[in-house]
């Protein structure tokens, strides 16, 4: 075994640690371990500003403790490593540990630069790195009325936009003649600062700070030309400097300005410890942005696994948005002389300035400015990268409206065009992603991780997925998959029109190939929402949960949730399912839905487990399915001195109605009894609110990653008309949502949105409301408890054994018990 | 020195879908394909290190059979082993698998 020790848990080193486990069988040939003094484990520092806009420290963090755990990295935070014995191979902590290594990955970051004039030891003067920085600046912010930045370079706008949103008036203090001086010129200088200034904030310029003046607190700075200005606290943000002090110490080879001496394979001149991120000293160059510390970390982590992907310096090239102003830097736009040509737009009243570098010689892109609108960053970031040559009219490029035609837009990019610099992705991987049937950004983010780093990327991924989708015609646009080139409202409608109850016979009449487990379960879902057959019919085209009836956990093994309608069980059954779990070793828990999870069960427990359950009149609870959950109520009428109406009665008999019915996505209800809301019905898809008149309904509410409250559908109808409109609505969902759409979506993707439903819902526009009726009233009347039909057949149980070929449970789970119950290892 | 393993007959076999064969302490899943073809592969899945892919679906893409973690949905080659999402190296170790006299063989 080898130990492989990180020191610095930040950006790029935990860059390091997710790319190194992401390595097969990593484990069996490495110990990883991770470093970090600061008491958090590695966050965000690009969007460290967003603390100041309600972000917690939390938010900011890349991954949480568990993250570790998961992946058995070894972390200890708060822990600064003091000392390395590069004979011995050994490091020492501030806590007087001793770890062995074998290989030391320096990933130190850097720390501020804060020039040593006199004062600058007051109270009241910060740095702006860490978010203990930021903790203790917004302390000191609330007892001050007025703050100066020292740096007007990028860290110090972030910093001064900090000191706006706290209501400080606030001055930036630049040494150079004008903002920005390593990404843009004297004229998009002028347009930053115009706009800056507008938003109430002072920018001094060609300003050296000599005093920092005050008694203990700082009251005021005084600059080198004699002026003065007096402010309650100063954040420095006058640069960065590698942390280098460690390295040094132990003779490893420093610039002379700072930083680790590294060749392309990150190595120092130890050939035992690397050095990545903001540490370390390529070519004589420092590269203070996370997506070249990212492509470092993972030049570190081939290099130790045996291979090399050299690091052979990174595009500085940048976009940010400062104090609400767009500001681009791509490539090298200070280029002057005999082969260069420079074109400038500069508007003044709207205060936009684009700039291009360009080499006459070969007509291409060396560098570019944009301030003030950044919406071609991505363009001509492309155009750089890939040295395409330019169209005769230089200026189509940054007028909009000209720009696209004479370019061929996103197409004319080779398929090698990296698109996300901080996750190095190509063109060719999103439009694989798309055609693999990625069909939004969030999909392609999740698939491909681009536009995950710094986000400057998702405009350009926007356009390429657009331009994608609109190739493969609309048709493909909705395509289920390869397999099936028709929406999921086209095959409903055949399935149900030939009556084609399986989806071998959907698959030959209508699709091609062998299908995958993207159109399987929809298929099966499709095929349940008609026929509502026993779902175990069709076991092989099954997603794994509706195959065994029960939720896969993370460790392979399955959950419990019997239904208890409305919320209500009583005591016998409280008590079975204590029984159950006792025997069997689950781990139990209140689920946000009003019933209780059981977790942790073997596959090969299953039936018995619902055999016993169902001695007391449990049934399946469908919490494993695309299906309704849940109907969760508050006691109402019944026991509440407020109630108006007996909401856990109609919970009851709602849920007892829809139990069973599958769906695009899962539907949870809610009934509250009174317009309190304890039942929270407004966050559900269909919520329920009675009134002194009868109830209200609400539809297309959602909790989960994006929060959506319902929407009043109609109010004060009776319990005969509710059940009418709620079967209708929900019908008119299943046929008309795409795949795996909650309601919430399927409302905002609906043309004519609400007054659409109501119009076919209440006023049956459609002429449709019989038929909907209808279809639900088959579901309701088909209904199965499928636990029920699956433990009484012997060649269903069958399917429940782990192994054909012995009754042995996987050995593989293990559990550990923790507060007292049993819990994955 | 490799031999083959008596599975069991092919009736008994679910058809279009994946099993697990436990053999010396390891776990080796075996699918199929309306019986007709046949692939074996560990049930290890390498992105989370579980027991799980002979509970994932199978089917194709562009031709190549394949089978979907069922936590994740990372897809497999049932060929080559193969993930084939091209940003992971992982890569199952594959087995093969006969059919003879009704009777389905796994090489170890």
């Amino acid at each position: 075994m080898q130990n492989i020790i990180v020191i610095g848990n930040g950006m790029v080193g935990f860059k390091f640690l997710q790319k190194f486990v992401e390595h097969n069988n990593w484990q069996h040939k490495f110990n990883l371990i991770a470093f970090g003094e600061e008491p958090r484990v590695a966050y965000d520092r690009v969007h460290l500003s967003e603390f100041f806009a309600g972000k917690s420290a939390d938010d900011l963090s890349l991954s949480p403790r568990q993250w570790y755990e998961d992946h058995g990295v070894e972390l200890h935070i708060d822990e600064k490593v003091i000392d390395i014995d590069r004979e011995g191979k050994v490091i020492k902590t501030s806590r007087d540990n001793v770890y062995k290594y074998d290989k030391l990955v320096l990933a130190t970051g850097s720390v501020p630069f804060v020039p040593r004039v006199p004062g600058i030891d007051k109270q009241g003067v910060f740095v702006y790195r860490t978010i203990d920085d930021l903790e203790a600046i917004m302390a000191y912010g609330r007892k001050s009325k007025s703050a100066a930045v020292i740096g007007g370079g990028l860290l110090g706008l972030e910093a001064a936009k900090a000191m706006v949103d706290m209501k400080l008036k606030t001055s930036v203090v630049e040494f150079a003649s004008r903002l920005m001086p390593r990404q843009i010129d004297e004229e998009g200088s002028k347009i930053l600062v115009s706009k800056i200034e507008s938003l109430g904030v002072d920018v001094l310029m060609n300003r050296g700070t000599e005093e920092i003046i005050g008694e203990t607190n700082v009251e005021g700075m005084r600059f080198a030309n004699h002026e003065s200005i007096y402010v309650d606290m100063v954040v420095v943000s006058a640069g960065i400097r590698p942390q280098d002090e460690l390295a040094k110490s132990i003779g490893l080879e420093v610039g002379s300005r700072g930083g680790i001496v590294v060749d392309n394979n990150m190595l120092t001149n130890d050939h035992d410890i690397y050095a990545i991120g903001e540490c370390a000293l390529f070519q004589e160059m420092i590269y203070g942005l996370v997506a070249p510390g990212y492509a470092m970390a993972e030049t570190a982590v081939t290099h130790i696994m045996g291979a090399s992907r050299a690091f052979n310096g990174a595009d500085m090239s940048t976009k940010l948005k400062l104090m609400g102003v767009d500001v681009a830097s791509i490539g090298n736009p200070f280029l002057e002389g005999e082969g260069i040509k420079n074109l400038q737009v500069k508007n003044t009243h709207t205060g936009i300035y684009k700039q291009l570098t360009v080499c006459k010689k070969n007509n291409t892109l060396k560098g570019a400015i944009l301030v003030g609108d950044a919406a071609d960053y991505g363009r001509l970031l492309q155009l750089y990268q890939n040295e395409i040559v330019l169209p005769e009219q230089l200026e189509a490029l940054v007028f909009k409206g000209t720009g696209e035609d004479s370019l061929g837009g996103v197409d004319s990019l080779p398929d090698s065009a990296q698109i996300c610099s901080c996750e190095n992705v190509t063109k060719g991987q999103i439009v694989g992603a798309v055609q693999s049937g990625c069909q939004d950004v969030s999909a392609i983010k999740k698939c491909t991780k681009a536009g995950t780093g710094c986000g400057s990327c998702v405009t350009l991924v926007t356009d390429l997925l657009n331009a994608e989708l609109e190739k493969a015609g609309v048709a493909v646009d909705k395509s289920l998959c390869e397999h099936f080139s028709h929406t999921r409202q086209e095959l409903l409608e055949m399935i149900k029109l030939a009556r084609l109850e399986t989806f071998d016979q959907v698959l030959a009449k209508h699709g091609q190939g062998k299908g995958c487990e993207v159109c399987k379960p929809a298929v099966a879902s499709m095929l349940a929402s008609t026929f509502n057959d026993y779902i175990s019919n069709q076991f092989h085209i099954q997603d794994t949960n509706d195959a065994f009836l029960a939720n896969i956990q993370r460790n392979g093994t399955y959950s419990v949730v019997p239904r208890v309608p409305g919320g209500e069980v009583t005591p016998d059954q409280l008590i079975k399912m204590g029984e159950v779990a006792k025997k069997y070793n689950l781990y139990c828990k209140i689920t946000g839905g009003q019933r209780v999870d059981l977790l942790g069960a073997h596959m090969n427990d299953l039936p018995a487990i619902w055999e016993e359950l169902a001695e007391v009149g449990l049934e399946s609870g469908h919490a494993y399915a695309k299906a309704l959950r849940t109907v969760k109520s508050c006691v109402g009428s019944q026991w509440c001195r407020y109630g108006v109406g007996n909401s856990t009665q109609l919970a009851i008999d709602i849920e007892n109605r829809y139990k069973g019915l599958r769906s695009p996505h899962k539907i949870k209800f809610a009934v509250s009894g009174c317009a309190r809301e304890c039942a929270e019905a407004q966050g559900k898809d269909v919520g329920i609110i009675a009134t002194e008149k009868g109830w209200n309904l609400y539809v297309c509410g959602n909790g989960g990653m994006s929060p959506q409250h319902a929407l009043l559908l109609v109010a004060d109808i009776d319990s005969e008309t509710l059940i009418k409109y709620i079967d209708r609505f929900l019908m008119y969902y299943v046929r008309t949502a795409d795949r795996l759409m909650r309601t919430a979506t399927w409302l905002n993707k609906l043309p004519g949105g609400l007054d659409k439903i109501k119009a076919v819902v209440v006023n049956d526009s459609l002429g449709l409301a019989e038929e909907l009726e209808r279809e639900m009233q088959h579901i309701v009347d088909t209904y199965q408890c499928e636990w029920k039909t699956t433990f009484e057949n012997p060649e269903r149980r069958k399917r429940y054994q782990h192994f054909v070929n012995t009754n042995d449970l996987d050995d593989r789970v293990e559990v550990q018990l923790e507060r007292g119950q049993p819990q994955p290892v | 020195m490799s031999e083959w393993l008596k599975i069991g007959l092919v009736e008994d076999i679910p058809a279009n879908a994946g099993i697990c064969y436990k053999y010396q302490g390891d776990q080796i899943a075996i699918y199929n394909f309306d019986h007709q073809e046949w692939f074996a592969t560990q049930n290890l899945c390498p992105h989370k290190q579980q027991m799980v892919l002979s509970r994932g679906l199978i089917g194709d893409t562009k031709g190549e059979l394949k089978v979907s973690c069922p936590l994740h949905k990372h897809s497999f080659s049932l060929s080559t082993g193969k993930c084939l999402a091209e940003d992971k190296d992982w890569c199952l170790k594959t087995y093969a698998v006969k059919v003879e006299n009704a009777h389905v063989y796994l090489e170890v």
